[in-house]
C-alpha cells in the first residue's frame, strides 16, 4: 500500500520567551507512515506533540528540519489539503449560519458545483444525522451536534484523508458511539484516517495501525495487537510505554 | 477571487444577522424623525440642520460598522477556532484577509446605501428634490473613506489581542485624523525640532480622512466636486487601503493559528 501521509526526520522547536530564548523541543525527528485505506490512531499523553504533528500536516506551523508530506506533495504547499479533511478538536462553527449555509461555504472554497455542493450537502447530513437542523442557526446546537456538524464540514470534499483531533472530545456515550460509527463507515468506504484520541478503548475498536508518542518521539508503531502484546488490553501497554508506573496486579 | 467571495459572503451574513446595524440604523432614524417633528426657532431653513443631524449620526453609525465589524473578524476566528479548519482547507491566508475585508467593506457599502436612502428621503419631504449626482459622490467618498478604516480596523486586529482595545485604539486613531489630522502642519510651526519633524511626517504618513468628509456638498447643495479630484481621491483611500492590507497580510502570514 502507498505511503498517504509521510514525516520523515520532523523537528519542531518553538522560541519561547518565557523560558528566556530556551526554544522547546515539540518533536524530535518523528518518521510516520500512514498507508492508504488505513485507520491510524495518533496517541500521546496530552503535551506530546499529537497535536503540533497535525499543525505541522496542515501547514499550521513550519518545521524546524525535516519534511512532511500529503499525497506525496510537501505539507507547505497549500494544494497538498485540497484532498483532506481535518476536524479540529472543540471547535464552535460560525454560529449565525445554518448548518446547510456553513457546508456550502466550505464547499466554495473547494470549488465544488453548485449541484454537486448540494448532493453532497444532503448527502453528508444525512450521514452525520443533522437533516432536521439543517435550517437552524448553529448557536441552537448541542455539542454533540456541533461536532457532528464539525464531521460534515470535514469531509464536504470527500477527502481521501481524514484527520481528526480527538473526534470525540467532550461527547457523551451516544455522541462518542455516532462519531465511532461513521469512521467506521468511512473505513469501509476506503477512506484513510488518521485521528489523535485519548479513548484508548474506541482506538482499540476501531484502528489498524497505532503510533504513540511521548515528549515529541515516537515510542512504538504497529498494529495494535503487536502494541498490546503480552499486556492485558492497550491502556496498558500505553502506560507502560510511555513509562508511567503501572499498579501491579495481586 | 472564488476563496475570496466566498469569505466576503460569510461576513456580509454575519452583519445582516447581527443586531448591531438595526440598532444603529433605528436609532438614527428615531432621532431624526423626532427632530423632524418640531420646528425649532421658527427657522425656514431648518431643513439644513435636519439634514446636518441626519449626515452626522450617518457618519457616527458607519464609523462604528467599520471598525467593530472588522475587529472582531480574525481574534473570533482564533477564539472559536474556526480558523483552523478553514485554514486547512486550500484557502491561502492572504486570501482569507483580504475575503473578509472585502466582506466588511462591501456589507458597511450596503449599511451606507440604507442610510443615505433614509437621508435623501428625509431630505425630499422637506426640499422636495433629489440631487443624485451630489449623493453619488457622497456615498461613494464616504464609502471608500470607510474602506481605509475597515483596512486600518483588521490590521489593528492582528496586532492587538482583544477586540475591544482595538476598537478603542481604531475609534481614537480616527477620531485623532478627522478632528486633529488636517491642522497637523499647522500644529508643528509652533514646535521645535526634533518634534516638529516628527509631526509633519506623521502629516503626511496619515490618510487624511477629513477630505472625505463632503457633508456640506448635500447639506448646502453646492455644487459638484469636480470629477478629477473625486477619482483622485478615491484612488488616494484605494492607496492606504493597499498598504493597510499589506501590512495585515505580512503580520498574519507570521502570525500563530492556535
Amino acid at each position: 500500500m502507498s505511503a498517504i501521509l509521510q514525516t520523515e526526520k520532523l523537528r519542531v522547536e518553538f522560541s519561547s520567551r518565557e523560558l528566556r530564548g530556551v526554544p522547546k523541543i515539540a518533536l524530535h525527528g518523528l518518521d510516520l507512515e500512514v498507508r492508504a485505506g488505513e485507520v491510524f490512531g495518533f496517541l500521546g499523553p496530552n503535551g506530546a506533540g499529537k497535536t503540533t504533528t497535525m499543525n505541522v500536516l496542515l501547514g499550521f506551523v513550519p518545521p524546524t528540519s525535516g519534511a512532511a508530506s500529503l499525497f506525496g506533495i510537501d505539507v507547505r504547499q497549500p494544494i497538498a489539503r485540497q484532498r483532506i479533511g481535518y476536524l479540529p478538536e472543540l471547535t464552535y462553527y460560525y454560529k449565525f449560519l445554518t448548518a446547510e449555509e456553513l457546508l456550502r461555504f466550505y464547499a466554495k472554497i473547494f470549488g465544488l458545483a453548485r449541484a454537486e455542493a448540494d448532493r453532497r450537502i444532503d448527502e453528508l447530513l444525512k450521514l452525520v444525522e443533522l437533516e432536521h437542523a439543517r435550517k437552524r442557526l448553529i448557536k441552537s446546537y448541542s455539542k454533540g451536534m456541533q461536532q457532528r456538524v464539525g464531521l460534515a464540514q470535514a469531509l464536504i470534499n470527500n477527502p481521501d484523508l481524514l484527520i481528526l483531533d480527538e473526534p470525540t472530545s467532550g461527547l457523551d456515550p451516544l455522541g462518542r458511539m455516532k462519531v465511532r460509527e461513521i469512521i467506521q463507515r468511512l473505513k469501509n468506504e476506503g477512506k484513510t484516517v488518521f485521528f489523535s484520541s485519548h479513548e484508548l478503548g474506541e482506538v482499540e475498536t476501531v484502528c489498524d495501525r497505532v503510533a504513540i508518542i511521548h515528549q515529541g518521539q515516537l515510542k512504538a508503531i504497529g498494529r495494535v495487537s503487536e502494541i498490546t502484546g503480552s499486556h492485558a488490553n492497550l491502556e496498558k501497554a500505553f502506560l507502560e510505554i510511555i513509562g508511567f508506573p503501572t499498579p501491579t496486579s495481586p | 477571487m472564488r476563496n475570496i467571495f466566498a469569505v466576503a459572503g460569510v461576513v456580509i451574513k454575519e452583519l445582516y444577522r447581527r443586531k448591531d446595524f438595526y440598532v444603529l440604523f433605528i436609532v438614527t432614524i428615531l432621532i431624526c424623525l423626532v427632530m423632524a417633528s418640531v420646528n425649532i426657532f421658527n427657522d425656514a431653513k431648518i431643513a439644513r440642520y435636519l439634514k446636518e443631524i441626519c449626515l452626522l449620526l450617518v457618519w457616527v453609525s458607519s464609523l462604528i460598522i467599520a471598525i467593530t465589524t472588522p475587529a472582531r473578524q480574525i481574534p473570533a476566528e482564533r477564539e472559536n477556532r474556526t480558523l483552523l479548519p478553514l485554514l486547512a482547507k486550500p484557502l491561502t491566508r492572504l486570501e482569507l484577509i483580504v475575503g473578509k475585508f472585502l466582506g466588511c467593506w462591501l456589507a458597511c457599502g450596503v449599511a451606507l446605501l440604507c442610510f443615505y436612502i433614509f437621508f435623501g428621503a428625509l431630505s425630499a419631504t422637506r426640499e422636495h428634490e433629489w440631487p443624485l449626482l451630489q449623493y453619488f459622490q457622497a456615498v461613494m467618498l464616504h464609502w471608500f473613506m470607510l474602506g481605509i478604516v475597515v483596512a486600518l480596523s483588521l490590521l489593528g486586529s492582528l496586532v492587538f489581542a482583544a477586540p475591544s482595545s482595538n476598537s478603542t485604539i481604531c475609534f481614537v486613531v480616527v477620531g485623532g485624523i478627522l478632528f486633529v489630522g488636517r491642522h497637523l502642519d499647522q500644529i508643528a510651526l509652533t514646535l521645535k525640532e526634533p518634534v516638529r519633524t516628527i509631526v509633519y511626517s506623521l502629516y503626511f504618513a496619515i490618510p487624511h480622512l477629513e477630505l472625505f468628509d463632503v457633508r456640506d456638498l448635500v447639506i448646502h447643495n453646492w455644487p459638484l466636486i469636480p470629477w478629477t479630484y473625486f477619482c483622485l481621491a478615491l484612488l488616494y483611500a484605494l492607496a492606504y487601503m493597499t498598504v493597510f492590507l499589506t501590512g495585515a497580510c505580512l503580520v498574519f502570514r507570521r502570525k500563530a493559528v492556535n
